[in-house]
Formats: structure tokens, sequence, C-alpha cells
């Protein structure tokens, strides 16, 4: 099965929100949380998700329709 | 990403001990690799510097040649080896016009569009490039708008290897020529997020070296040449300030580590430099999260016309605002109207002509300057990364021209100004 690493970040109104728990369960993706940091205001996860190329681009588009930043580990490779 | 085996052995450099994650600290060997497989953090050279401190000295590097290679010591690739087109020791030059017009007394400006193909992407990719041989690759790949492109096809051609150049097929025209002369550039009918998407996947399936994935461990220390270039250039000392325009954050975070390498191999006294973040007001990410007091820049989607500062999703962005924090440096985001001014303030006063990140930096200046975050007395560079020949769009309805006649008459009246009766 596919396997991609992503960084969510977090801002205030987010913080308290299980949205990596909602990830797994309105898709069929499994979740690894690698790192983390979480402080009074804001939180930032690096993760795996493994499940389909279909379904891990359907999970992150609903993540950031949540409002949570979405990036590769890779940040963006096309370069100035 | 997966790895990708070696097809030949790798000697290992005296200089350098491993790659380490600079999250976890796990050690992993020199191969084409950027990723801790533990905790996902990103892998940095780990270099032996009590082995360095044995030979490396003032005179060892003035001894070396003119170019970033002068440092090999502290570089992740054999000067023997190098993949070389003259990258670096680009000037420093004393800045009095400019310092006079924003209130320096002691302003320096750092030339990097002095570069064999006009920015700082040089240094980078002629380590890249180096390690690529050492490594035994036979294709050196990058994804770019610009600069990169160009540094990258320059080198690949030097080096002799089959070279990819993933370019959007919308780019402007003068830059596509600048990089496909060199040749092996490839346009990608796409925007800025398919190119990102296909050169992922290509660099997953292919046995390529891909300057700024899997040999961004090495091409990042690249950019440690222009910190060891201030400290040399300015007579052995670190500057207390310096302006840097990001884009991933790479640049800013290295430029750091060479003046703090310096320092801890004793070549200076110290490095207590402040680093202050540039970005556009287009493309503001590290910045902001800079200002607001955050970590973690939180990605945003371009739309700048500093293309070469154009990444909404700062690799380095995390450590860039730890390293501007820790130095009591600054994040400034400059408005898109104040690029074209900044640049034409540097035009006008030192007869540089800067790309439009050149453009964010001097603006960023003239604001640190005046709110008083740099002192008029305080020794400040401000780096100045490319060309603004490769972006003369940004600055098509900045400039004015006069068009006269062919005529003494006519140039008085338009040009002196002087009514002739």
């Amino acid at each position: 099965m596919p396997l991609r690493r992503v960084t969510f970040t977090f801002e205030t109104k987010l913080i308290q929100r299980p949205v990596i728990y909602e990830l797994g369960k309105e898709f069929e993706i499994v979740t690894n949380i690698r790192r983390a940091e979480v402080n009074h205001d804001s939180g930032w996860v690096v993760l795996e998700l493994e499940g389909t190329v279909d379904e891990i681009d359907r999970g992150l588009a609903w993540v950031a329709e949540q409002g949570v930043g979405v990036s590769s580990l890779e940040g963006d490779i096309l370069a100035g | 990403m997966q790895l990708l085996p070696m097809r030949g052995p790798v000697e290992k450099l005296p200089n350098v001990q491993s790659l380490r994650c600079k999250e976890c600290g796990r050690d992993y060997p020199q191969e084409p690799i950027y990723v801790c497989d533990f905790c996902f953090g990103p892998l940095e050279v780990n270099y032996d510097y009590e082995e360095i401190s044995k030979s490396i000295s003032r005179e060892s590097i003035e001894d070396g040649p003119l170019t970033i290679w002068r440092y090999d010591q502290l570089l992740p690739a054999d000067r023997e080896n190098a993949v070389n087109i003259g990258a670096g020791m680009t000037p420093l030059l004393k800045a009095d016009n400019l310092g006079r017009e924003v209130g320096l007394n002691n302003l320096w400006i750092k030339n990097d569009a002095a570069n064999p193909t006009h920015s700082f992407k040089d240094r980078v990719v002629s380590v890249a490039a180096t390690k690529a041989v050492e490594f035994d690759f036979d294709t050196i790949a990058c994804a770019s708008t610009g600069n990169l492109a160009g540094a990258t096809a320059a080198h690949g051609a030097k080096a002799g290897m089959n070279t990819m150049v993933f370019i959007p097929s919308d780019l402007e025209r003068g830059k596509i020529l600048g990089a496909a002369i060199f040749g092996s550039v490839v346009l990608v009918n796409g925007n800025y997020d398919d190119v990102n998407r296909l050169c992922s996947e290509l660099g997953d399936d292919r046995r390529w070296a891909f300057v700024n994935i899997n040999m961004r461990p090495y091409y990042s220390e690249g950019s440690k040449s222009i910190g060891y270039e201030l400290a040399e250039q300015l007579g052995w000392r670190a500057p207390q300030h310096v302006i840097v325009p990001v884009a991933s954050g790479s640049l800013f975070t290295k430029v750091y580590k060479g003046l703090q390498e310096f320092a801890q191999l004793g070549i200076i006294d110290g490095a207590d430099t402040k680093m202050h973040i540039a970005q556009p007001f287009g493309c503001s990410p590290v910045a902001r999260a800079f200002i607001e007091g955050q970590a973690h820049p939180k990605p945003v989607i371009p739309d700048t016309i500093a293309k070469s500062l154009a990444i909404g999703s700062p690799a380095d962005g995390y450590y860039s605002v730890g390293i501007a924090n820790k130095t009591g440096g600054s994040g400034t985001i400059v408005p898109e109207s104040e690029i074209a001014e900044g640049m034409k303030l540097l035009a006008e006063t030192e007869g540089i002509f800067t790309e439009t990140a050149g453009g964010v930096v001097i603006s960023t200046l003239r604001r640190l300057v005046r709110e008083g975050v740099i002192g008029p007395d305080e020794e400040t560079v401000a780096l100045i990364t490319g060309t603004g020949l490769k972006t003369l769009e940004a600055i098509a309805d900045s400039v004015e021209t006069k068009t006269i006649d062919p005529t003494v008459r006519s140039f008085d009246e338009i040009v002196m100004g002087t009514a002739v009766s």
C-alpha cells in the first residue's frame, strides 16, 4: 500500500479537534505520527499515511478543507 | 521516498563522519538519502570538526582556488572531483551610496549575481553535482522556475551527465532559454503543483540525483560558502547583521551555519550575527511565523512577483524561524509594490541590477533601519542572490526612458529640459 509523509500545521482554533483521528475514521487511511509539537496556541505533526493514492489524496483534501496546513515532508521541490 | 541502491562504492571523506538527523540525532551512512527513517527529521552532514581543526586555517583557505572549493574541508565532497564552473568568491562591495540613502554607515552588498549562471544556486549545485558524480549517478535533475534550472543545467553539462530540468511550460521564454542553452530542459504542461507532484513521483522510482530531494543534505551545504566568504572578505570577522531572502529557508540556515562553523574552528573570533528573514507579501510563511511567534510556518499558495522566493511550503522554514529568534534577528514582510522600488534603489545607488529577491532584501533593509532594528553604525550585509536580467518583467512598469528625435534640439528639450527659442 502506498505511503506518504506529510506535515500538518494547526492554528489555535483547531488545536482541540481530533483531526487525525477523524482522518483515520472517515477515510481508509492508516495514520502514523512520528514527530509533533503542540503548545498553547498552535501545533504541528509530522506523520506517515498509508492507503491508496486516491484515498490519501481525498483525505488530505479534506484535512486542508478543515483549515489545517498540509505539506509534503520534502516541502516544495519546484524552486526558483 | 524509496532509497535507490548505489552502483559503486563511495570513498569515505576524512572530514565527514555521517549524515545525522537534525531532530533525533541518529546517524546514517553517506548515501543519497535525506530523511530520517525513524522520526522523518531532515538529515544533515555531520563533520569531524576535531579532525578538520588540525589542518584548516586562514592560510590554508587563502591558498585554495578562488571558488567555493577553497572551503573544501567544510564541504561534503572531494575538491579533486569538483564539478566546477567557478561558483563562489563573488564580490562583497562596500555600499556607501545605498548606506547614505537608508541611514547606514557600514553597509555591504554580497553580490551573488556574479556567479557563473548569475545566482547563488551555482554554489549548491556545484556541491550536489560533485556528490552525484561521487555516487556514480548518470543523471542529475531538478524542478525549477528560474535560477536552479540554469545552475543545474550548466553543472550537468560540465559534468557530462544526463540532465533533466523540469520547467512549467508557461514560464517566460527568457528563463526557459537561459537553461535550455545548456541542453536537457523538459517543459511540463501543468501548474506549480503539477510539476511538484511529477518530480516527487519521478524522484521515487528513477535512479537520478535530484539536487533538492535525495541530494539535499549535500546540496544545501554549498550555501555555507556564503557565510565563509562574508567572514573572509570582511577581514576574518562576522558581520553584526545579515539580511537573507528566504524561499525554502535552506540558504538562511546555511549562511548562519557557515559563520558558526568558522567561529567554532577558531577561524574567526566569534559569530554573534543577527539573522534577518526577508520575504515578499505574496509568499511570506516564514516571516509571518516569526512575527506571529509560531515555530512552524503554515503553508501558503505563492502569489508574488519574487518568483525565486515562491516556496509556499518551505522545508527549512521551521529552522529559519528558530535561528532568527536565537540570534535576535527579525522577520520582515515586504509589500509587493516595494519590491521593484528596492531593485531600483540598489541599481541607482550601487550599480547592481538585482533580481526581485534582492528587491525584497533592500526593502527589508530600509525598513529595519527605519524601525531601529539595525543601528546606523552596525556592520550589515545585504545578500543579493541573483541578477535582474532574469526578471525584467518585474521592473517593466517602474523604469522610465526618454525617446528623442535625432537632433540636438530634441535632446535639449526632452533630456535636458531646456526650452530652445
